[in-house]
């Protein structure tokens, strides 16, 4: 793939935080992954190099012979430096197994971003389609149909009783991931996020923050999907994760009415302050521009910060992850330098726009 | 005697009486307080990594002795040996579910708490795909074959791999769409 298109690419949102799918002001985004191995090869540990070449070269071909796909972007990732692969980490086209193997591996990447095909990651084939906001079935539906065409033109591994077949058994049967990434900062000011993760583990759900461990997530963003992938069918899988998301858009609502009703002044103060650092620090960590954009994205979203758009703050908060920034700056920064780079960054478009807004109370 | 997830000495011998029938456990305290503390109390279980179900699965009512024959056991297709995968968590290749169905079942259970795959098939392949398998093993032999330096059985080995995946070409090939 080239630099260009690479440039191209960092500069722009991306689907997922398009942030004008449906109840994008609390779903991010709705992703569905499928897992499928060839029949005619090993699992992808036991592969050797000529297996894992004739095995991309397979897709390749299945690939070129699909008329609708002639404009995907083919992605060699061995062959991509560190910074273009965790540019793609970051955008979630790739994931971060496949970035940091060895060995052949590509990904087909779809120009609007709605979809990737990794291949030689964890199984041969890992396709994944994202769409912003609540957009389960529809996400379904597209993936569903990528499948088949794919199906008409490679033998998949698969098994009469045990379905698609894995390298991993937690993957066995319909090798199917469905996840959603929501935003519940509200819930978590309440304290009442871990009631809501109990409940969902209750149910057969797994939860984890998208940036950090387990149920400490920086920025309030939490990822949602199914565990169990075998013994059920792929509707009724979409349907056990797309049947929760409005129970938890409804709770993280009533959290944030709590608090501009209980608790309006300190909740104005917090979004506040948050923005404050954001226009004027000189030197910022990731972490800590992640949990205050999240707080300002809560902010807008109740009417307390008009100074700066939802647009605005999706795009800032892909741009100031540390591949993007390196990649807008076009160098790379040790650390320390790309705090600096991202306060800088940061200032320049949200002093920007309170600058152009006139500054005034009355626009 | 050994404790059976490790190689230190089993101190604690616990009897499972959950299942049909009493199962012995052998194992040494650090293993038992983990085999012990599995899952909250009065909730839902914690979601089972696969390391864990795996440990508790296969131990249960082995003996370390019948557990290191098990671990011996090899596919003949791609060579893994059952110790191999309990170590890494991962299959070796699809033919693993067959040869490893009898060891995986109970496995598979416990971490979908179905066997059954209800969902959809490839499109033109709705039967299995085993028979795949056996271009897995052509290419195994015919690495050794090089490796050993035997050139012309490894030629003949490749002729019958051409031929295989000639006569098995995917499902007919809908051009577009």
């Amino acid at each position: 793939m080239s630099d260009h298109k690479l440039q191209e690419l960092a500069n722009r949102c991306g689907e997922w935080l398009r942030g004008s799918g449906p109840q994008s002001e609390i779903v991010i985004s709705s992703r569905i992954r499928l897992a499928r191995n060839l029949a005619a090869f090993p699992f992808i540990r036991r592969c050797t190099d000529a297996d894992r070449q004739q095995i991309e070269k397979t897709f390749k071909d299945a690939v070129a012979g699909i008329d609708s796909w002639q404009g995907l972007w083919q992605v060699e990732v061995a062959d991509l430096p560190t910074l273009d692969r965790q540019l793609l980490v970051e955008r979630q086209l790739i994931s971060r197994e496949l970035s940091e193997a060895n060995g052949a591996r590509c990904v087909f990447i779809d120009p609007q971003e709605t979809f990737s095909l990794m291949i030689n990651e964890e199984d041969h084939l890992r396709m994944q389609v994202m769409h912003s906001g609540l957009d389960m079935e529809q996400a379904w539906e597209q993936i569903n149909a990528m499948d088949d065409l794919l199906s008409d033109r490679v033998n998949y591994a698969f098994h009469e009783k045990m379905g698609y077949l894995t390298a991993c058994p937690t993957n066995l049967g319909t090798g199917m991931r469905v996840s959603t990434m929501l935003h519940l900062p509200a819930l978590v000011i309440t304290q009442q996020i871990e009631k809501v993760f109990r409940s969902l583990q209750k149910m057969g759900l797994a939860v984890r923050g998208l940036y950090g461990e387990g149920s400490q997530a920086m920025g309030d963003f939490y990822q949602i999907s199914n565990q169990v992938t075998l013994g059920r069918s792929e509707i009724d899988l979409v349907k056990q994760v797309g049947e929760v998301i409005p129970v938890i858009i409804d709770y993280e609502r009533q959290a944030r009415a709590f608090l501009v009703k209980e608790s309006r002044k300190d909740l104005h103060d917090r979004v506040s302050r948050a923005y404050g650092i954001l226009c004027t620090a000189q030197t910022i960590s990731s972490e800590e521009t992640l949990h205050l954009l999240s707080s300002v994205r809560m902010g807008i979203y109740l009417g307390l910060i008009p100074d700066v758009e939802i647009p605005t703050i999706n795009k800032l908060f892909i741009h100031t992850q540390p591949a993007h920034l390196q990649k807008l700056r076009g160098a790379e920064l040790p650390s320390a330098d790309r705090n600096v780079e991202r306060a800088m960054y940061l200032q320049s478009h949200l002093r920007k726009r309170a600058a152009d807004n006139g500054g005034a109370s009355d626009n | 005697m050994k404790c059976q997830q490790c190689e230190k000495p089993a101190t604690f011998h616990i009897t499972e009486l959950t299942g049909g029938q009493p199962q012995e456990v052998h194992l040494c305290e650090t293993c038992a307080k983990s085999y012990l503390t599995q899952g909250e109390p009065g909730g839902a279980p914690v979601a089972p990594t696969l390391a864990s179900v795996l440990a508790k699965q296969l131990q249960l009512g082995k003996a370390a002795e019948e557990l290191a024959k098990l671990d011996q056991r090899a596919c003949p297709t791609c060579g893994i040996t059952f110790y191999e995968f309990r170590n890494q968590g991962r299959l070796g290749c699809p033919h693993d579910y067959v040869f490893f169905e009898k060891e995986l079942t109970p496995l598979i259970a416990n971490i979908h708490g179905e066997t059954q795959h209800v969902g959809k098939r490839p499109r033109g392949h709705e039967g299995g795909t085993d028979e795949q398998s056996e271009l897995i093993r052509l290419r195994r032999e015919m690495e050794e074959a090089k490796h050993k330096e035997h050139y012309e059985r490894a030629a003949q080995i490749r002729d019958k791999i051409r031929g295989l995946e000639r006569r098995s070409p995917p499902a007919s090939a809908q051009g577009g769409a």
